[in-house]
C-alpha cells in the first residue's frame, strides 16, 4: 500500500503510466472531502493530488482561472472574492454531511463530482463552467481539451466528460473555469407555512415570472430550524433568492411580493442571513447531524419532485427538503435502510431522473448501487467509453460501477473494430 | 473546389447503389428516398457553399424506428451515413460524401412538449431554433442561444454544432441550455440522455454529443430549458477612435460586474459596408463600434446604461448613442445583423472565419490580420463577439479569379494560427467539419486528438458516421486501442511516496 503525492503533472504521468504498466489499481484523491461517495474501493495504491496546487493563470476581466488540480477550492474562492467574481455555479461542500470538517475539498475534485449548488436553476453546474483540462488517461498518457475561452466548438468536449466521472476515466492535472461577477445585492423572499404541493405551486409562479430568481427551496416544517442556526423558526419556509444590481434587487423583490400576495405570509431575508440560508441548503446542512442515516440526493423534473415523495412518505420513513424548485430532493430515510428500490421506483413511476447515495454506511454502499443503475444500452456505452480512456481499469476502479471496465480489458476497441 | 481529401469511397457500395436504394424505400416508404441526381443537388452542401457533392441517396425518414433501422442497415453493411439538419453548417459538417447515405432529419418537425411550470420544451430534431420560441412566446417565454441562421437552422443541428449566438455571453450555448436528447448510435441502437430534470446521471454524454458534428449519433428528440422574456431591453452604440480603446471599454464593463446580454464589436471595413447597405447611422469615423445591449427590468436597464456610459467616456469614446426606443434598438443592431450580406456587397465572394481569442489579444490580432490582408492582397472586415471573445472576419476574395478561393482559404488559415498562437483557439460555434479539420494539429497534439477519436471508438468503432469531418487523419479503433506498456518503469522515482 503505496500513497504517491505527486507535485508536478510529469509526476502525475510518470505514476499512472507506472500503474498502468503494473496493473495496479489507483485510488485517486484530493483531499478525501467526497470519498465517502462511490462504492467502498479497495485499491492497492493511492495516488493523492493534495500537493499538485497552485493557480496558474487568473485574468479577472476574461474571466477566467486556471489552477492545478490539487489547488485547494477554499483558496481559488478567497482569491476570487478578493475580486469581486466567484464560480457562480456555487460548489456545495460535501463534508459535513459526510462527518469530515467543512471547507475541504480540490477544483479538481469540484469538477470530477460536478458539483454545483442552490443557483443550479440559473447557473448550471461544474459542467457548465469548465472551459478547458489537462489530464492524464488510465493509459497512462497526458492529453488537454478545450481551452482558456468561452467559446470553443474545437473538437469534442472531453472536458464536460470529466464532469460526474469521480476520478474514473482519467486523473485530472490541471483545469480552467470561466469565473463571473458576484451579484453585488442579494435578497431572499421567504413564504412561511406552505405544504409541499403549495410551495410547488408557488415556486413555478415565481420562476416563470420575469423577477429572475437564481435559487427556490422549500423547508418543510421542522427541517426550517435546522438552517442559518435556527434563525428561520421552524414553520415551513419556501424560500426564493433574487440577486443582482441593488435597484434591480428591490423592483423585482416588489414584483415577487405582489405575485405571492395571496400564497401566504412574506418575509424578507437579507445581508449575511440570507447568505447563510443558501450555504446551509448548498450544504444538505439539515442533515449533517454526524449519523450514518442514508441521505439521497435525487434530481427530477421539478414539479414532480413532491408528487414522488408523497407517494414515497406512504411506505417509508423519510426526512426531506427541496432545492431547484422541488427538482432536487434531499432524502434522510429514517430507519437506517437505504429502501433503494423502492425510491428509484417511484422516481421512474414520477416522470424519471436520478438518485445518489451520497451519504450510507459502507456495507451499504457495496450492497446497493450508489449512482443510479442506468439502462443496459447506455451503461453498455458508457463501460465501452470507460475503457478507451482506462482499458486496464485502474482508476477508481469500481467506484461508479460494480464492473465497469473490468471485463471489457483490451477488448472493447479491437472487438468492436471486428 | 480546392484539394479537399476526403474518404476514399468504397467500390463494393458504390456498385450495390441500386440495392441500398431499394432497400431504403423499403425502411421509410413514400417520399422519404431520393436517389435522382437532379432531386439530390439541393443536398449537395451546406452552408459552407465552396464544397459540393452529391451523395449516394438522400433518406428522410419519418420515425425513430426508421433512424434505427436505417443506421442499423448501414452498420451491418459498412456503408457510410452522413446526418444533416437544416445544411446551414458553416464549417461543411453536413458535407455529403459519394458512397455515404445522406440522412436528412428535416421531417421530425413537430414540437412534442411543452411544459411551462417546468420550463421546458421537448421537440424533434428538425424543429428550427426559431420554432421553439414561436410555440412559447405567447406566454412570454423564448429559447436564449440565438446563431444568426435561426430562422433556418435546426435544433438537432444546434446540438450537433454548439450552437452559440449574440446572447451567449449571458445565457449560455446550447450546451447550457439542452437537457436532454434521445439518439441513435449507429448500430440502431437507441439511448436517452439526460430528460426533465436539471442533470444528467453517470458520464456526461450530453456535454460530449454537444458539438460533436455528428460523428457519434444521430439526435431523435431534444429538451431544452426556456427561459422568461426580459421585461425590457436598451442598447449603447458607442464609437472609438482605435480598437484598443473598444477592447479596454468591453474589459471595463465585465471588470465592473457587468454581463451584458448581448456585446458586438465592428471594424471599420464592417462597419462602412453595413452603413452603406442599411443606413443605420453608424458614425464612420471611427475604428472600432461597439454595440452594448442590457436587458431585464427597466429599473435595472437604466441602472446599467448609466454604468456602462460613464465607462465608455472614460476609454476615450467619440460617439455615444442610447437608444430611446424600441425601433432605436432595433436600427442599432440593423447593421450589425445585416454584416454579412453587407460585406457581400463589396466584394463578389467573402469567406467567413469563426476564432475564438482571449480578449485582450484583440488589437495584436486585428494588427496581424492587417498584415495578412497585406500579404494576400484580399481585404477582410470583421465582427466580433467582443463579450466573449469570437472572432468572424470576413475574407474578401472573387471566386471567379482562378486561386482566389486557395489564396482566401490560406488567408484564413493563417488567421486561425494567429488566434491559437495567441490563446484561443480554431472555432467558436460554426464547427470543424471540413473546414478546419486539417488545422487540428495547430491547437492538439496527437495524443490529444487520439483520446478524441477513442471517444468516437466507444459510440461508433467503424467510423461510419461523419466520416472526413473533424480529424484529419482517421485511425482504425484496434490501432488506437493498444497499449504500449513498459514494465516496472518509474519516470520520478523521487516522488514522495508514504
Amino acid at each position: 500500500m503505496t500513497t504517491f503525492t505527486p507535485s508536478t503533472a510529469a509526476e502525475v504521468l510518470s505514476t499512472v503510466a507506472w500503474a498502468a504498466a503494473e496493473d495496479s489499481p489507483l485510488e485517486i484523491l484530493g483531499h478525501g472531502s467526497k470519498r465517502g461517495i462511490g462504492r467502498p474501493q479497495q485499491s492497492e495504491h493511492t495516488l493523492d493530488l493534495s500537493k499538485l496546487t497552485g493557480v496558474t493563470l487568473y485574468e479577472p476581466a476574461e474571466l477566467v482561472l486556471s489552477a492545478k488540480a490539487g489547488t485547494p477550492l477554499a483558496e481559488i474562492e478567497s482569491l476570487l472574492a478578493e475580486n469581486g467574481q466567484q464560480l457562480a455555479f456555487e460548489p456545495l461542500d460535501y463534508g459535513p454531511l459526510l462527518g469530515g470538517e467543512p471547507g475541504k475539498g480540490t477544483i479538481g475534485g469540484v469538477l470530477a463530482a460536478n458539483l454545483c449548488g442552490p443557483r443550479r436553476l440559473k447557473a448550471g453546474a461544474a459542467r457548465d463552467h469548465i472551459l478547458g483540462i489537462s489530464a492524464v488517461s488510465g493509459r497512462g498518457e497526458a492529453f488537454k481539451s478545450g481551452g482558456r475561452v468561452v467559446k470553443n466548438v474545437t473538437g469534442y468536449d472531453l472536458s464536460k466528460l470529466m464532469a460526474n466521472s469521480w476520478g474514473t476515466l482519467a486523473v485530472l492535472t490541471d483545469v480552467t473555469f470561466k469565473v463571473l461577477p458576484s451579484a453585488e445585492t442579494e435578497v431572499t423572499l421567504a413564504v412561511r407555512g406552505l405544504l409541499d404541493d403549495r410551495a410547488a405551486a408557488a415556486m413555478a409562479l415565481a420562476l416563470g415570472s420575469s423577477a429572475e430568481v437564481s435559487s427556490a427551496a422549500h423547508l418543510p416544517e421542522r427541517i426550517a430550524a435546522r438552517v442559518a442556526g435556527g434563525s428561520l423558526g421552524s414553520a415551513a419556509a419556501t424560500l426564493l433568492r433574487v440577486e443582482g444590481f441593488g435597484p434591480s434587487v428591490t423592483y423585482r423583490i416588489a414584483a415577487l411580493k405582489a405575485l405571492l400576495a395571496n400564497a401566504g405570509p412574506l418575509e424578507e431575508i437579507s445581508g449575511e442571513a440570507s447568505l447563510s440560508v443558501w450555504r446551509d441548503i448548498r450544504d444538505c446542512t439539515p442533515f449533517a447531524d454526524g449519523l450514518e442515516k442514508p441521505v439521497w440526493r435525487v434530481s427530477m423534473a421539478p414539479s414532480q419532485g413532491h408528487q414522488m415523495l408523497l407517494a414515497l412518505r406512504m411506505q417509508a420513513a423519510v426526512d426531506a427538503f427541496y432545492d431547484w424548485q422541488g427538482g432536487l430532493i434531499w432524502l434522510r430515510m429514517e430507519h437506517g435502510d437505504p429502501e433503494a428500490d423502492l425510491l428509484r421506483g417511484l422516481v421512474r413511476q414520477y416522470g424519471g431522473g436520478h438518485a445518489t447515495l451520497v451519504r450510507a454506511a459502507p456495507s451499504h454502499r457495496a450492497a446497493v448501487p450508489v449512482f443510479e443503475p442506468q439502462a443496459p444500452q447506455l451503461a453498455a456505452l458508457s463501460a465501452r467509453l470507460k475503457a478507451e480512456f482506462d482499458p486496464k481499469n485502474i482508476l477508481n476502479p469500481g467506484r461508479m460501477t460494480p464492473a465497469a471496465g473490468s471485463a471489457t480489458l483490451g477488448t472493447a476497441t479491437e472487438g468492436a473494430a471486428s | 473546389m480546392s484539394g479537399l481529401l476526403m474518404p476514399k469511397p468504397d467500390d463494393a457500395t458504390m456498385r450495390r447503389r441500386d440495392e441500398i436504394v431499394a432497400d431504403m424505400r423499403i425502411i421509410v416508404p413514400g417520399e422519404g428516398v431520393v436517389d435522382a441526381a437532379n432531386s439530390m443537388r439541393a443536398f449537395e452542401s451546406d452552408g459552407l457553399t465552396a464544397y459540393r457533392q452529391l451523395p449516394l441517396v438522400v433518406v428522410l425518414p419519418e420515425t425513430v424506428a426508421q433512424v434505427s433501422r436505417v443506421l442499423k442497415y448501414c452498420n451491418d453493411r459498412s456503408i457510410r451515413v452522413v446526418p444533416r439538419g437544416s445544411g446551414t453548417s458553416l464549417s461543411g459538417g453536413a458535407l455529403p460524401l459519394e458512397d455515404a447515405v445522406l440522412l436528412v432529419m428535416s421531417r421530425f418537425n413537430r414540437i412534442l412538449e411543452i411544459d411551462f411550470p417546468n420550463r421546458t420544451v421537448v421537440a424533434q430534431p428538425g424543429v428550427t431554433n426559431l420554432g421553439i420560441t414561436t410555440a412559447v412566446e405567447q406566454e412570454g417565454f423564448y429559447y436564449a442561444p440565438d446563431p444568426s441562421s435561426q430562422i433556418a437552422c435546426s435544433i438537432g443541428g444546434n446540438v450537433a454544432e454548439n450552437s452559440g449566438g449574440v446572447h451567449c455571453l449571458k445565457y449560455g450555448l446550447t450546451a447550457n441550455n439542452v437537457l436532454g436528447i434521445e439518439m441513435v448510435l449507429m448500430n440502431g441502437e437507441v439511448v436517452r440522455l439526460g430528460g426533465g430534470h436539471l442533470d444528467a446521471e453517470g458520464y456526461d454524454l450530453l456535454g460530449v454529443m454537444t458539438g460533436s458534428e455528428g460523428l457519434l449519433g444521430v439526435v431523435t428528440e431534444v429538451t431544452v430549458r426556456i427561459l422568461k422574456k426580459p421585461e425590457t431591453a436598451r442598447a449603447l452604440l458607442i464609437g472609438f477612435p482605435t480598437s484598443e480603446q473598444g477592447g479596454q471599454c468591453v474589459a471595463d464593463i465585465i471588470g465592473a460586474g457587468i454581463i451584458p446580454g448581448g456585446m458586438e464589436m465592428m471594424d471599420r471595413p464592417a462597419i462602412h459596408a453595413a452603413e452603406d447597405f442599411v443606413h443605420a447611422g453608424y458614425p464612420l469615423d471611427v475604428e472600432a463600434l461597439l454595440i452594448v445591449e442590457l436587458d431585464g427590468p427597466g429599473v435595472e436597464v437604466d441602472h446599467l446604461i448609466g454604468l456602462v456610459e460613464a465607462i465608455a467616456y472614460r476609454n476615450g469614446s467619440t460617439t455615444c448613442r442610447i437608444s430611446q426606443s424600441e425601433q432605436e434598438r432595433l436600427s442599432f443592431w440593423a447593421g450589425r445583423k445585416a454584416a454579412f450580406p453587407a460585406v457581400g456587397r463589396i466584394s463578389p465572394d467573402y469567406y467567413c472565419m469563426d476564432g475564438t481569442i482571449p480578449r485582450k489579444e484583440l488589437p495584436r490580432v486585428l494588427h496581424g490580420m492587417r498584415e495578412l490582408s497585406e500579404k494576400y492582397g484580399l481585404g477582410v472586415a470583421n465582427v466580433f463577439h467582443a463579450g466573449d471573445g469570437n472572432l468572424h472576419p470576413l475574407i474578401l476574395y472573387d471566386a471567379n479569379v482562378p486561386g482566389e478561393l486557395d489564396k482566401a482559404e490560406s488567408f484564413g488559415a493563417d488567421i486561425l494560427r494567429l488566434c491559437v498562437k495567441v490563446g484561443g483557439v480554431l472555432t467558436g460555434e460554426h464547427g470543424v467539419g471540413v473546414e478546419k479539420r486539417d488545422l487540428m494539429p495547430e491547437m492538439f497534439n496527437q495524443i490529444d486528438l487520439d483520446q478524441q477519436m477513442r471517444v468516437k471508438c466507444a459510440f461508433d468503432p467503424n467510423h461510419l458516421l461523419n466520416p472526413g469531418k473533424v480529424f484529419p487523419q482517421l485511425r482504425r479503433c484496434a490501432e488506437l486501442g493498444r497499449m504500449h506498456v513498459h514494465r516496472g518503469q518509474l519516470a520520478f522515482p523521487d516522488i514522495p511516496r508514504f
